[in-house]
């Protein structure tokens, strides 16, 4: 997905250009060039029928609807720019899924010029209205017996909730302290400038400084740049995630809800529909197959993209020091140090200007 | 030993006049002129100590004291290691040979004294006089005072200098005796009045805006600093929070537990490095702030010299009316309007021996005045001489140490820089073995 355009004031669309690139798992796909439109209301209409699909399936999120003004920087072009990331994600994922990319709402969703249609074709809302009802009944009633593994997972997803939003809430805070120290910062490196004037021999060391204060707030703006562009949306996609994992342990559980009541029906005589109880039991092998295929393949990928993260934040942060470091050992001040003294000069020298090579 | 024997001569003698000179410096033969006391003596403010005690008003007070030691440089050069000579000062005694000296050396930039309340605190830096690290940054202070006063080429001189160097007991009493107190009174009343110089002296007047702009300069510089430093501190600090939530993520994970685990270590220590770090700093903005007093001294230096000419331009204009009144009176002729032209004119002049009474009182303040006004223009021209010497000095220093000043915190900010890459590359590796 490359790029968008704007349509009025609420609907942004999303121009998709594939080529010959893209490869999917499946050779359904012909390789041939698509261009489609798609609003954001298109991604929500494939995501759920992913969902219904394949509810055992872990979908990497979307991006929200709608975000608070708080988190967002500038609404508008930045805001759009990450929502245009975020979906390209969302879908680069599913290309990746041996499963989901060869899904038949997904070819459409790649190659149909009018979605229009086919969204009309799905479950009607009265059907997935029951199903939710379902559902919370299901939910009231509980779980005979959950296999040991799924209740470690469900620990494990709510555990990791928690250290995502953790993990999120200090990184925002992080830039929050960024953005007034390089505030601070640019009320600094003036006052230097300011003296200067008045000066005559400490006029040039005075300006060095000032201009190395300049420099230090520009790259701690970098520094918050890089940090909103890489640590915070992949923090946010995994604090999403963890809300999907959750909708995925509870449909989970909902399967085996289901197919509990029915087989006691059964076992209590109620009802003598031994065909659906086998479906239904079919259903949950299915599921937690599916599931467990899932999770491994999911830890997998989240560990990939964290770990990318906070190693690209540790490279950029050396990077930064590097960068402030070197610009505080100028030429002016090296030579500012010969006219005081040879050996402070010399001092500095060793100091600061050789591990740099200045 | 030359020290050792200026003691004993001071012990002996009943007189201490016979070592004082007019001008409060010492007349010893033993000090050749121009050497300075610095070089003849080793002087250092080595500890600081609390002490409890009643004070003047018998209310009982906690204050710091400091140890000041001296030691004579022929014999550390001759080899020898003596113990040194100390006693124990306290803040407002530097302050009373501050005081004295001012006022004894009217056309002297006299160095200033650590500050005495703690300004530019940044949050976290205690702004309490008995804090350790604030008594500790005095210390450097008062021995970075007692070095300049003792190596400049007229106030190493003096003599309540050495005794305060060297005279435990009875040295503020020395100090109160010689009268300075009255002086510094008189001449504050008189340098709080507002009064306009007709001849102001270009250079010095240049020179008071130059001091006004420093000390602006400075504050402003100081102020923005004490911001950032905050700001800094948050910024390291909020990193711990890292260290917390790692540990706790790394506790749920199998494969990444210790990569995370690693790396949360390293980023409290990031947290915990900028301590050490502002306390460095906090030299820095000493300095600046010593230069920021320096300001002051530079300003009252000028301002006294503007007194001095504004009571020569008083003198001077004293002299030549007294001179029209001897030429009114001689003459009979009232050249401008005046009440006794007019009682003159009015109610005729007065008897011949009256008037000659007056002419005679007349000439005899006429020279008074004369010379009065021959001391006050020499006193003025001296004045501005010796200030502007001590101001070229002043320039040179403030020069040179100002850039070393920001030398040295162009290292700072270098050295905190290759803190930071260890621990953000540190980071990266526990990253790396995620």
């Amino acid at each position: 997905m490359n790029n968008y355009q704007q349509n009025g004031d609420d609907f942004f669309l999303y121009v998709l250009n594939q080529n010959e690139h893209i490869k999917t798992t499946c050779s359904e796909f012909d390789s041939s060039e698509y261009e489609v439109r798609r609003r954001y209301q298109d991604f929500l209409w494939l995501k759920s029928r992913l969902e219904e699909n394949y509810p055992t399936l872990i979908i990497h999120p979307l991006p929200e609807k709608f975000v608070m003004k708080s988190m967002v920087e500038r609404f508008n072009d930045d805001f759009i720019e990450t929502r245009r990331k975020a979906l390209h994600r969302f879908l680069n994922r599913i290309t990746e899924h041996p499963i989901l990319s060869c899904s038949h709402h997904f070819k459409v969703f790649l190659t149909e010029e009018e979605l229009a249609p086919h969204r009309k074709l799905g479950p009607g809302f009265l059907s997935r209205m029951s199903e939710t009802m379902r559902a919370m009944a299901n939910s009231v009633r509980g779980l005979r017996s959950k296999l040991e593994e799924f209740a470690v997972m469900q620990a494990y997803v709510d555990d990791f909730s928690n250290k995502m939003c953790s993990v999120d809430k200090v990184t925002h805070r992080i830039i929050k302290e960024h953005r007034e120290y390089m505030d601070e910062l640019k009320q600094y490196g003036p006052t230097y400038f300011q003296w200067a004037e008045s000066e005559e021999l400490l006029a040039e060391p005075l300006k060095g400084v000032g201009s190395c204060v300049e420099r230090c707030s520009k790259e701690t703006e970098e520094q918050i740049q890089h940090l909103s562009e890489v640590l915070v949306p992949t923090l946010h996609e995994y604090v999403l995630c963890a809300d999907t994992l959750k909708a995925v342990m509870r449909r989970r559980d909902n399967i085996q809800a289901e197919f509990e009541a029915k087989n006691e029906a059964l076992a209590s005589r109620t009802t003598d529909k031994e065909m659906e109880v086998d479906d239904l039991a079919d259903r949950v092998e299915q599921a937690n197959n599916a599931l467990r295929g899932d999770w491994s393949r999911w830890r997998t990928s989240m560990r990939a993209d964290l770990k990318s993260a906070f190693i690209s934040t540790a490279a950029k942060n050396v990077d930064y020091y590097e960068k402030v470091s070197l610009t505080y050992c100028p030429s002016s001040l090296y030579a500012v140090c010969l006219q005081t003294s040879r050996t402070l000069a010399s001092w500095f020298f060793r100091a600061a200007v050789l591990p740099h090579r200045c | 030993r030359m020290a050792e024997d200026v003691k004993e001569e001071s012990v002996t003698s009943n007189d201490e006049s016979d070592l004082a000179a007019s001008d409060g410096s010492l007349n010893n033969t033993m000090l050749t002129e121009g050497s300075c006391l610095l070089r003849r003596m080793e002087i250092s403010v080595a500890e600081a100590e609390k002490r409890s005690g009643k004070n003047a008003v018998s209310i009982q007070e906690t204050y710091t004291v400091y140890l000041v030691e001296t030691r004579p440089m022929d014999a550390i050069a001759e080899g020898h290691n003596p113990p040194p000579d100390s006693l124990w000062r306290r803040y407002s005694e530097f302050e009373l040979l501050r005081n004295y000296l001012i006022v004894t050396y009217p056309y002297i930039v006299v160095p200033p004294l650590p500050e005495k309340r703690a300004e530019f605190v940044w949050h976290k830096l205690s702004a309490d006089n008995m804090d350790p690290d604030f008594v500790e940054r005095r210390r450097i202070g008062l021995e970075n005072f007692l070095l300049r006063v003792a190596s400049h080429p007229v106030l190493s001189n003096n003599e309540m200098l050495y005794h305060f160097l060297t005279k435990e007991h009875g040295w503020k009493e020395m100090v109160y005796e010689t009268g300075f107190q009255a002086k510094a009174d008189s001449r504050l009343r008189a340098l709080s009045a507002t009064f306009r110089v007709r001849s102001p002296h270009k250079r010095l007047v240049e020179m008071k805006h130059y001091s006004d702009g420093l000390q602006s300069h400075t504050s402003q510089l100081l102020r923005a600093r004490t911001r950032v430093a905050d700001r800094l501190y948050a910024v390291y600090k909020v990193h711990g929070n890292y260290g917390r939530v790692f540990s706790e993520w790394s506790a749920i994970e199998k494969e990444m537990g210790d990569g995370l685990q690693s790396a949360g270590h390293h980023m409290d220590a990031y947290a915990a490095s900028v301590d050490d770090i502002l306390e460095e700093e906090e030299h820095y903005a000493d300095q600046l702030k010593e230069y920021l007093s320096y300001a002051e001294a530079v300003r009252a230096v000028c301002r006294k010299h503007e007194l001095s000419q504004f009571e020569l331009e008083m003198a001077s204009q004293d002299l030549i009316s007294k001179k029209q009144q001897r030429e009114e009176l001689a003459t009979g002729i009232v050249r401008t309007f005046s009440l006794k032209g007019m009682t003159n004119k009015l109610f005729g002049q007065e008897a011949p021996e009256q008037r000659d009474a007056k002419l005679n009182l007349l000439e005899e303040l006429i020279a008074e005045g004369e010379e009065t006004v021959k001391e006050k223009t020499a006193e003025c021209d001296e004045h501005a001489e010796k200030a502007w010497a001590d101001i070229v000095r002043f320039k040179d220093q403030k020069d040179k140490d100002l850039q070393e000043a920001l030398i040295n915190y162009a290292l700072m900010q270098i050295s905190m820089c290759k803190k930071g890459i260890q621990v953000w590359s540190n980071a990266k590796e526990c990253f790396l073995k995620m």
